[in-house]
């Protein structure tokens, strides 16, 4: 039995957790920045140190967390640090870690919260394969002053005609954070997303 | 041996978690009240519990924390809840807006503008701004998730029916990015221009009602009005008696028995840092070739 699930949580789990939290509330408010996650979690293969660091921080035996491929690895290590249960059933997980080669169009399981209650919807895990340098997208929404530009690299088919569906559907919706290596991105569901 | 008695920022792991999420929902969902299980806290319900549990779960070690009460530092719910995370998290604190990477409030805005870097968390007791007009939860969820907001025109238009224009001078609703009616917490009027197209994030906690939610930076946020009434702020006609300022917020303070009076600025660290600037308002001894006699005189 391997016990590569055991090592590689924060070292610091108070602090660790905190550190993560306010990076990612810090890209929540301002979609399109880039948030360090670097050196908190060491996660196994092939999940990355920024999603890791996503899930020990938010992650616990209230959120069901599913994973569109099968990482048994990185799942065992996210229920050994958070207690959170791996869920095969898509709708109810709060968290997912997606596909690297996924298609977008297979987001619309997951839940979008209802009229009365949108917070309860579950918030995406994008692996992709890196956060700039790929083609420009612009965005536009609550957090961002004027525009901001982003270039993540990597991208699933079908993400804009995705995100602008879920953008339409608002106050419904899923929240996006796309990850690369130690780094996140987040686009919550308010943000709008246009090619160049 | 010594045991922790309590966790950094006293609120549990599990807990913060939880809170966290809830704001992350918020932030997505501007306006929108995030339902979460809020604690109870080691002070009474109204004295500041739901900010002090949303400031608990984004406090680092590395924050400066600023606690106002209605624009104050000195009075007791700012001194308690300044003395509460210097106890619980060890932070360091300060009176000064600019120096600040957390600021908590009850009821109002600082009138410095708030940078990026900082974080207005808002003390709220009542969360739904339809709860007057309807108090049931079941049905001003459905009229939020309708954007069903008729009631709240009608009450204002009642205001102006009843004393020809909006009486409403506090709380005053606002539409967030064209979607959510939001009760700005109980802070007066004067302040809803500064909530919209902020630069720093603006979390709302209500700790009794059990309610997160937010205004991410550069949100838009209008104060509800008629074309035919349109949204104005109080004015004042003196300036503050203690820093000559004009264009802030004042408190009237009654010096006397016999009528004494005078309006100050409600944001004691504006005043203090305009004083120390030497501005000097009407309210202060005159300085001059007969300071020092005054002064004397005044004895």
């Amino acid at each position: 039995m391997s016990l590569a699930f055991v090592d590689g949580g924060f070292a610091e789990p108070v602090f660790g957790s905190q550190h993560a939290f306010r990076a990612l509330m810090d890209a929540f408010a301002r979609p399109g920045s880039i948030a360090d996650l670097s050196g908190l979690a060491v996660p196994p293969v092939p999940m990355s140190p920024a999603a890791g660091a996503f899930l020990l921080a938010l992650a616990d035996q209230d959120t069901p967390v599913f994973f569109e491929t099968h990482m048994p690895d990185a799942q065992a290590w996210v229920g050994f640090h958070t207690g959170a249960t791996v869920t095969r059933d898509a709708p109810s997980a709060r968290f997912a870690h997606l596909s690297d080669a996924g298609d977008a169009a297979a987001w619309n399981r997951f839940a979008r919260g209802t009229a009365e209650y949108p917070d309860r919807s579950a918030s995406l895990l994008l692996p992709v394969a890196g956060l700039r340098g790929g083609q420009s997208l612009i965005l536009k929404g609550p957090g961002i002053e004027t525009t901001r530009e982003i270039a993540p690299q990597g991208l699933p088919r079908g993400f804009a005609d995705v995100m602008a569906a879920n953008r339409a559907g608002f106050p419904l919706g899923f929240d996006l954070v796309l990850v690369a290596g130690g780094e996140a991105l987040a686009l919550p569901r308010t943000t709008r997303i246009e090619e160049v | 041996m010594t045991l922790p008695t309590y966790n950094f920022a006293y609120l549990d792991e599990q807990t913060k978690r939880m809170i966290r999420r809830a704001i992350l929902k918020g932030i997505a969902i501007p306006g929108y009240q995030v339902p979460f299980a809020s604690r109870e806290m080691p002070m009474p319900y109204g004295w500041g519990t739901g900010g002090v549990q949303v400031t608990a779960a984004i406090l680092g070690p590395d924050d400066v924390l600023k606690v106002i009460d209605q624009g104050a530092d000195d009075t007791t719910n700012a001194v308690s809840i300044r003395a509460f995370f210097a106890k619980t998290a060890n932070v360091a604190t300060t009176t000064k807006t600019a120096d600040a990477t957390i600021i908590q409030t009850r009821h109002r805005i600082p009138e410095e503008r708030l940078q990026a870097h900082q974080t207005l968390v808002f003390q709220v007791p009542i969360p739904e701004p339809l709860r007057f007009l309807e108090p049931r939860e079941t049905e001003t969820r459905v009229m939020h998730g309708l954007e069903e907001y008729g009631l709240v025109h009608v009450k204002l238009y009642e205001d102006i029916a009843q004393h020809g224009h909006i009486a409403t001078t506090y709380a005053y609703p606002v539409k967030v990015e064209d979607r959510y009616v939001m009760d700005p917490s109980p802070i007066p009027k004067f302040d809803n221009p500064k909530l919209g197209r902020s630069p720093a994030l603006q979390l709302f906690g209500a700790g009794r009602e059990k309610r997160i939610y937010a205004l991410p930076p550069f949100t838009e946020v209008a104060s509800l009005d008629f074309e035919d009434h349109p949204f104005t702020v109080q004015r004042f006609s003196r300036p503050c008696a203690l820093c000559n300022a004009t264009g802030v917020y004042m408190d009237e303070v009654v010096t006397d028995d016999r009528g004494g009076r005078m309006f100050v600025c409600s944001d004691t660290d504006h005043c203090e840092t305009r004083q120390a600037d030497g501005h000097r308002g009407p309210g202060l001894p005159q300085l001059g070739p007969h300071a020092a006699s005054d002064r004397e005189s005044a004895r």
